[in-house]
């Protein structure tokens, strides 16, 4: 793994942490005052800073870090979450996903956008915070986290005396430090006095003293003195106690600072005072030293452990009795214990020996399997080897099916083992293909969450109060759904804000809630995703549709047309109702694109309105474009399949039934209704004249509009799963037919496109024509 | 034997970074997504080293610390923060806590293994 590989793991939590941050910003905009709720925004903006920061991103991290200031004024109740508030929060994680974009895909944003939302949010930080905590934000970010090396000799040149752990000042003069400050122009290395005398602290936390003076052996010649004096008798020692104190004499270039630096983990925990001599009293300084120069001898701490004091020893074993400890110390293991200056080191192997394998799964970096972190285990996948898959899986199918068939053919009598492998085959393809299908299977979330977005900034736009609702937000889709999904829903959301809502003092005056309410919802129903679009604003004014295709032609003064009819005629292309055109949904680009793009993912919209209540869009999509489940069926001898969720029923019309109706039409008594019978040959072209319904199959059908016509074949073959390859790709679209596929006997068969074949029994024209036959 | 380091972060990505800058240096690395998995597999893990973040779910790294420093086993095990804080009371907290150093972030692969190096024998 390279740092370009880790940036896009980078990129793709960003997504998630976006994802994250605004959930979770809606639900505090919701009313949601769960800590945890906040913890996560905070971490999610936090998040996304530690990992900017890491990759130089430097915009992104200054923007986060004003972000995360003031999620953390929220987070430690200096700032109430009010609505103002969380409309701030919501534009800046805007802001901050295009910020993560323009990282990631170049780009820049609009640097006004930006400086507006710091500055409001510093507002927001410094209005509520108390002067004292001198963190507040500076009016140009200069991102903390981006800044380099901390400078811990600053820190430590200016000890805090308010130490909550009683930390006292040590005793140290400013003087001296003057002195040191003139240092650089003298020629001479700096000598200074060091004494260094650790507390019961330094050790509990893991610091060690030989550690330490090792590091500052490393930055100078030094020599050191150890003080026993405080040692007490063997009876009354605490194991875990600090007798020892050092006094050292470090001749270092770094001077002060680089020795305190040495110390910066532990000058909590130990009193440390550094003394830097006057470089020109140097001689008489080194003979005042009150210590005797003991060489260090530091090959020692490589290996064991001979001259380590024991209250270095605070290991594995209890505070117990010192006498009980001496007597167990004849006991073995008690002597591993109490000599290993190393506290670890002897449980370590132990348990080594023990679990030699534990360990092996978790470096491997598997973390992530290893179940424990309560979500379920989850691996990224790049999409395009799932793809692979799936079309193998096609192709499998595909064989199985032509195996069969050519068994089938040369069946002889006694072949049954044949058969049943053949049926278990048969199986596990199925199987085998709904699990891969099911890799692709994507809660659309997502999209949701994308959507809520738009609302928002359509809102903004045209001065209207807005909120969305979402609802089944997990339920799952193929992944190609979701991506090709998002388009149409952003116009449709936009139309619902812009033109569906009416202006909140409208609302009001009518009674309703200033605030209107878009839902979003997503449901499973037989086989296919429903998803619902409802405003509660207006409702489509029909009159003003009328007019409008009246004027465009689209429709005569005369004609009598159907509510239902009148509220599609805005999916016609051309067709905005809007007086004037909006910066918002007059961008050229009307109802009749929305629909166009559902259809292509085999998916029908549908309008219900009603005036005063709202409009209700209704898309019904396939849960995968791979594979669907069709009706083989001959039209004129050719094979074509029918898509199974289309029809409702088929029947054997019988004489009787068949009614003329008009120069061409008929229609079909079904039960007590009667139904438009539609022949496919007829519309597809495959012949000229209407086949006659009583030779054929009647399937019934059920329509984008719910509306049902019957569908004239002149047999059934059988049903199948089939794998769909797209005549667009491949050939060209044809009107009447939603795409291709391969039987088992190796032919190709188109796939009616029911919803078209419907519509061009009405009277609109495929288009086309004659280019059907010669397509199979 | 190879060092053990045992880091705890909920940032896949400076999850990636630790693994292959300790990678790099020669250490065997062990990996957890928050506090509770990071006491989770202490035992196992066995580190000689923890590297840990603050901001986690779960259990940050305040508790995680904690949690270590009841363990008799680890109780003087060497623990740095990493922290993207260096302002003194997220320092002050970690410290109390029982943190032995830290490491600000942003991430520097020289800054890590120096500051565990500093912190190991």
């Amino acid at each position: 793994m390279d740092m370009n590989e880790i940036k896009e793991i980078f990129f793709q939590e960003c997504e998630e942490q976006l994802a994250e941050l605004e959930s979770g910003l809606l639900k505090m905009n919701d009313g949601d005052r769960d800590p945890e709720t906040v913890n996560a925004v905070f971490r999610a903006v936090h998040s996304i800073k530690g990992g900017a920061g890491a990759f130089g991103l430097d915009d992104l991290v200054a923007f986060a870090h004003v972000f995360e200031t003031t999620l953390d004024c929220v987070r430690s109740n200096k700032l109430d979450p009010g609505p103002e508030v969380l409309k701030t929060m919501l534009k800046s994680a805007d802001v901050l996903a295009d910020l993560t974009a323009a990282s990631r895909d170049g780009g820049t944003v609009d640097p006004s956008r930006t400086s507006v939302l710091v500055k409001e949010l510093e507002a927001l930080a410094n209005g509520q915070v108390p002067a004292p905590t001198a963190e507040a934000p500076a009016p140009a970010p200069a991102p903390k986290a981006a800044a380099p090396a901390p400078k811990p000799a600053a820190a430590a040149a200016t000890p805090k005396p308010t130490d909550e752990s009683g930390f006292q000042p040590v005793p140290f003069s400013f003087d001296d430090f003057g002195g040191e400050e003139a240092e650089p122009a003298a020629i001479e290395i700096p000598l200074c006095d060091v004494i260094f005398k650790p507390r019961p602290e330094l050790y509990s936390k893991g610091n060690e003293a030989t550690l330490l003076l090792r590091d500052l052996s490393r930055i100078g010649e030094m020599s050191i003195y150890c003080d026993m004096d405080a040692l007490p008798p063997l009876d009354q020692m605490d194991p875990e106690g600090a007798y020892f104190f050092w006094k050292i004499a470090i001749r270092t270039e770094k001077g002060e600072e680089g020795v305190r630096s040495v110390f910066e983990f532990a000058e909590w925990d130990c009193d440390l005072e550094v003394k830097v001599h006057e470089v020109s009293a140097e001689g008489s300084d080194e003979d005042e030293l009150p210590m005797q120069p003991v060489p260090f001898d530091l090959s020692a701490l490589d290996d064991t452990d001979e001259d380590h004091d024991h209250h270095e020893d605070h290991g594995d074993h209890h505070q117990e009795d010192i006498a009980a400890a001496i007597e167990a110390a004849k006991v073995a293991t008690a002597v591993v214990s109490m000599a290993a200056a190393a506290p670890q080191a002897a449980p370590v192997q132990a348990a080594a020996v023990n679990k030699p394998a534990a360990p092996a799964p978790a470096a491997a970096g598997n973390a992530e399997s290893s179940g424990s972190a309560g979500a379920n285990p989850t691996i990224r996948v790049d999409l395009d080897r799932v793809d692979r898959l799936i079309n193998l899986v096609g192709e499998l199918v595909i064989n199985q099916a032509m195996l069969s068939q050519s068994v089938i053919a040369n069946e002889t009598s006694g072949a049954t083992t044949i058969n049943t492998g053949l049926e278990e085959l048969q199986q596990l393809t199925r199987e085998i293909q709904d699990s891969v299908m099911a890799i692709r299977a994507q809660p659309v979330k997502p999209v949701f969450q994308r959507m809520s977005r738009i609302v928002r900034e359509v809102a903004d736009m045209v001065g209207k109060s807005v909120r969305l609702v979402t609802e089944g937000e997990n339920t799952e889709v193929d992944k190609t759904v979701i991506d090709k999904l998002a388009e149409p829903l952003t116009h449709m959301i936009r139309n619902a804000v812009d033109h569906g809502l009416e202006m909140p003092e409208k609302r009001e005056a009518l009674g309703k809630n200033p605030e209107g309410t878009v839902k979003l919802s997503a449901k499973h129903r037989s086989g296919r995703i429903v998803i619902e679009l409802s405003d509660d604003g207006a409702g489509i004014n029909r009159e003003k549709v009328r007019q409008k295709a009246i004027d465009n032609d689209l429709i005569t003064s005369e004609t009598n047309l159907s509510d239902e009819e009148i509220d599609n005629l805005i999916f016609h292309p051309g067709f905005s109702t809007a007086d004037k055109i909006t910066d918002v949904s007059g961008r050229g680009v009307g109802m009749d694109v929305v629909k166009r793009s559902i259809q292509a993912l085999g998916g029908r919209i549908n309008i219900s309105s009603r005036p005063g209540q709202g409009s209700t869009f209704t898309m019904s999509l396939p849960l995968t474009l791979a594979v669907l489940d069709g009706m083989v069926v001959t039209v004129a001898g050719q094979t074509l399949v029918v898509p199974l969720t289309a029809i409702v029923e088929t029947l054997q019309p019988e004489a009787s039934a068949i009614h003329s109706f008009g120069a061409s039409q008929r229609l079909i008594s079904i039960r007590d209704s009667f139904c438009p019978l539609v022949d496919v040959g007829r519309i597809l072209n495959f012949r000229s004249a209407q086949a006659n319904p009583t030779d054929g199959v009647a399937l019934l059908v059920e329509s984008e509009s719910g509306g049902q016509r019957a569908l004239m074949v002149d047999a059934i073959q059988g049903q199948r799963q089939v794998v769909i390859k797209s005549l667009e790709a491949n050939y060209t679209h044809v009107p009447g037919i939603a795409a291709a596929t391969i039987l088992g006997d190796g032919r190709v068969a188109l796939i009616l496109d029911v919803d078209a074949v419907v519509a061009a029994s009405r009277g609109q024209a495929l288009g086309g024509d004659g280019a059907l036959a010669a397509a199979s | 034997m190879k060092k053990k380091v045992l880091t705890v972060d909920d940032s896949r990505t400076i999850r990636n970074m630790l693994l292959v800058t300790l990678n790099n240096a020669g250490f065997e690395t062990i990996q957890a997504e928050d506090g509770i998995e990071g006491l989770e597999v202490l035992e196992d893990a066995n580190p000689d080293v923890i590297v840990t973040d603050i901001n986690m779910p779960r259990l940050d790294g305040f508790g995680f610390i904690e949690g270590v420093r009841k363990n008799d086993k680890f109780r003087a095990i060497p623990i740095l923060v990493l922290t993207t804080e260096s302002d003194a009371e997220k320092k002050n907290r970690a410290r109390q806590a029982g943190a032995t150093g830290w490491i600000v972030k942003p991430f520097d692969p020289t800054k890590l293994i120096d500051a565990i190096e500093r912190v190991t024998a």
